[in-house]
């Protein structure tokens, strides 16, 4: 199969999870969004990995799951932090940290 | 022990002094201080006593010692020791010094008694003897600058050493800016005799002065020239002499000490050691002896007309000062040191006197508000009386042998020092009138109320306050203490007055023309280079010009008498009549808002403009401001995207990443 598929469906999830981290409001969707595009990423590792015929990619694509895995715990954790101090789940509010 | 060892003791004694006292200051109970800086200088006295007899005691051709501690400085081409030379000039000039000094430490003992400062102000008063001193014996330039700079310091602090009164620091602060123009005139002048002569000791200079410089070379005049700048500033001449009334602020004994008897002598005192460099120069002995006799006559005058006791004699000082800055550039070196000498004496009993009498009015120096104080201070209107005679030139007192001597070596010169003579014997004339006007005003008529309460035997103490402005002051330290002391009641201040005036009436008897030079003889040696040498005026001349003079200062007195004892409205008459001149002469010729016109104001119109156009428009506007503007311009960018909106942050990253994407396709296609 042309390696054009691949990538074209990887650059699609990319876009997607990028227009969800860009326009949802909800830090538990945004959490999502970016595991699609770490996937994307994934993906797009993967293709070039067989296109290629050496395993680099595939390597890559583990330590990328790995990094995902720990910030999602990290994000969740801080998603349960809030919850418990009854803080607005909106990213939009959480500004405290500006200039 | 050799002269120049005794040398080395006059310097260690005053110098011992200074730092036994200021180190021990909490030791000294009492009056003890004021002894021990007295026993320091009369140790100092003795020691110069020592030189003398040294000297004495060798030919008359090998009077001239020099002795070198150690090297002061080494380098290529440049060698300076410390070194004092003793020569007849030096140690005449220690005798005076030391012995008129050790007088008015005597005078002062208990003359500042109740001043909380009394410690400090004896090791000032020692630290400005050794200082004196110094600068008489230097060798060379460097330790005549050294000396120099000393007496200036020193003058300094003695000015101001009524710290908390504005007008004394001011005064301290003037005195100390105009001898500083006269120590880089003296600088200057060293500088351009070493780079001609290559030699900074007084010997070297001299001898190289002849080969290196022709007669009236332009660097030499130029040299001595700057040397006479530092000579006017100490010795008060115009058109340096703007502090020397103002150092009137200082305690009395200070202006019988330092601006009568010693530090304003040190400008006749090194024209006089610069003889053979003027006598080489004689445009520049000119300069001098012009501006003595300017100085001589415009101190005159404005002495006449002012009206506070020491100011009026501070004024006679600079004008005797003029006599001898005359007498010394005329090349009449024996006649200028014998005034110097005739002057500290009477000068410094003047002051003392003038002490006494500002003490018996608690502190007021006005002449206005003094008179009649013939009865209740009979010693000191005794001893006043003879400086003021001696001051006058009364026949066969001291200055009258002194001062005539110096006119009649002017008029023997001929040519354009007849004007200057003339001139001389104008002032003198002048100068007995408004000594007894001193004398007429202070001690005759009617008594004023502190006369009459001293007549009871109680000293008026008064409120204290600034003699000069009125203000009311304390008497913690920096102030002068509560309680006045009057020659009557307080023997020091007698026992140094007294013999002041037995020499201020016999000290001329060292120079009676025809009679006795035995001070013109004993400095010869210092002096045998001189041309002049062999000039003398004929006898008969100069007992002409004693008849002159004395025939003056008697007119001079007599008219003092019939303005002020016989007439006693007509000074008033006198100063309406010529309001204009009275006005000019009361404010000193306008000398000082001159001073003010020409320096003092343009340079604060600079200040004032560097500080409101180059420092807050330039450095704080463009510098400062330029700077602090740009950063806060890129800080105020950098918070503008700091907004804490994440999504915000999440855009700003993917159209970077964007951006990068469509860049690189740009350039890969």
């Amino acid at each position: 199969m042309d390696i054009t598929w691949f990538v074209v469906l990887s650059a699609l999830i990319f876009a997607t999870g990028a227009a969800g981290v860009l326009t949802r409001r909800s830090p538990l969707v945004v959490l999502l969004c970016l595991e699609l595009m770490l996937n994307a990423g994934n993906l797009a590792l993967l293709s070039f990995s067989r296109m290629l015929g050496n395993q680099d990619g595939q390597i890559f694509a583990l330590i990328v799951l790995v990094v995902a895995a720990c910030e999602v715990v990290i994000g969740l954790g801080i998603i349960v932090a809030m919850y418990r101090r009854r803080l607005p789940i909106d990213v939009d509010q959480m500004n405290e940290l500006r200039g | 022990m050799s002269a120049t060892g005794y040398g080395w003791l006059v310097l260690a004694f005053p110098l011992a002094g200074t730092l036994a006292l200021a180190l021990g200051w909490r030791l000294w109970p009492g009056r003890a201080a004021g002894w021990i800086g007295s026993a320091a200088i009369l140790g100092s006295f003795a020691a110069s006593l020592g030189m003398l007899f040294e000297l004495l005691d060798r030919a008359e051709d090998s009077r001239s010692l020099v002795g070198t501690a150690y090297t002061y400085a080494d380098t290529a081409g440049f060698r300076a020791d410390m070194s004092i030379l003793v020569d007849p000039l030096s140690v005449f000039m220690c005798l005076v010094v030391s012995g008129v000094s050790f007088l008015i430490h005597v005078y002062s003992v208990a003359y500042m008694t109740s001043d909380r400062g009394y410690v400090r102000f004896f090791a000032y008063l020692n630290f400005f003897v050794f200082s004196m001193l110094l600068l008489i014996l230097a060798a060379n330039f460097v330790v005549l600058l050294m000396g120099w700079a000393f007496v200036g310091a020193a003058s300094y602090l003695l000015i101001s050493f009524w710290y908390r009164r504005d007008t004394a620091t001011g005064a301290g602060i003037k005195a100390f800016v105009i001898n500083v123009i006269g120590d880089v005139g003296l600088v200057v002048g060293a500088f351009l005799l070493f780079d001609g002569t290559g030699a900074l000791d007084y010997a070297g200079v001299f001898e190289e002065a002849g080969n290196a410089f022709g007669r009236n070379d332009g660097q030499l005049v130029a040299a001595c020239v700057m040397l006479l700048v530092g000579a006017f500033a100490k010795s008060a001449q115009v058109p340096l002499h703007t502090w020397l009334p103002d150092a009137m602020e200082g305690p009395t004994p200070v202006s019988a000490l330092i601006h009568a008897a010693t530090m304003v002598t040190a400008g006749v005192y090194l024209i006089a050691r610069m003889h053979p460099l003027f006598e080489l120069a004689p445009a520049a002995a000119d300069v001098g002896a012009v501006v003595g006799t300017v100085t001589l006559l415009i101190a005159a005058t404005i002495a006449l007309a002012a009206t506070d006791l020491k100011r009026v004699i501070a004024y006679s000082t600079m004008s005797q000062i003029g006599y001898m800055v005359l007498g010394v550039s005329v090349a009449a070196y024996g006649a200028g040191l014998f005034h110097l000498m005739t002057h500290a004496f009477f000068k410094a009993l003047l002051f003392m006197g003038a002490g006494s009498v500002i003490a018996a009015m608690g502190g007021v120096q006005s002449l206005d508000k003094m008179g009649g104080f013939r009865k209740a201070m009979p010693f000191t209107f005794a001893t006043f009386t003879i400086g003021a005679l001696a001051l006058a030139g009364f026949p066969l007192m001291s200055g009258f042998f002194s001062k005539d001597e110096i006119l009649a070596f002017t008029l023997n010169r001929g040519g354009g020092y007849v004007v200057l003579a003339v001139a001389g014997y104008l002032a003198s004339g002048l100068t007995a009138f408004y000594a007894f006007r001193m004398v007429f005003r202070v001690f005759f008529g009617e008594p004023v109320p502190e006369a009459r309460e001293l007549e009871r035997g109680h000293l008026h103490h008064g409120d204290p306050a600034n003699p000069a402005t009125g203000e009311k002051e304390d008497t913690e330290v920096g102030f002068p203490g509560p309680e006045h002391h009057v020659a009557e009641q307080a023997w020091p201040m007698k026992a140094a007055m007294a013999p002041l005036a037995l020499l201020a009436i016999v000290a001329g008897t060292l120079g009676i023309p025809g009679v006795t030079d035995t001070l013109e003889h004993f400095l010869e040696p210092t002096f045998e280079d001189s041309r002049f040498l062999e000039t003398h005026p004929s006898e008969s001349s100069e007992w002409l010009g004693l008849a002159l003079g004395g025939g003056l200062a008697l007119l001079g007195i007599a008219v003092a008498a019939l303005v002020y004892l016989r007439r006693p409205g007509t000074a008033l008459q006198l100063r309406e009549r010529f309001s204009t001149v009275h006005t000019f002469l009361s404010n000193k010729w306008y000398f000082d808002e001159l001073f003010d016109a020409v320096f003092v104001r343009p340079m604060a119109a600079f200040g004032r403009f560097g500080r409101s156009i180059i420092e807050s428009v330039f450095v704080q506007g463009v510098l400062v401001g330029g700077t602090v503007g740009a950063v806060r311009v890129g800080t105020s960018l950098a918070r503008a995207i700091q907004t804490g909106e994440l999504r915000a942050y999440a855009f700003l990253l993917v159209s970077g990443l964007g951006g990068l994407v469509l860049y690189f396709l740009i350039v890969s296609v």
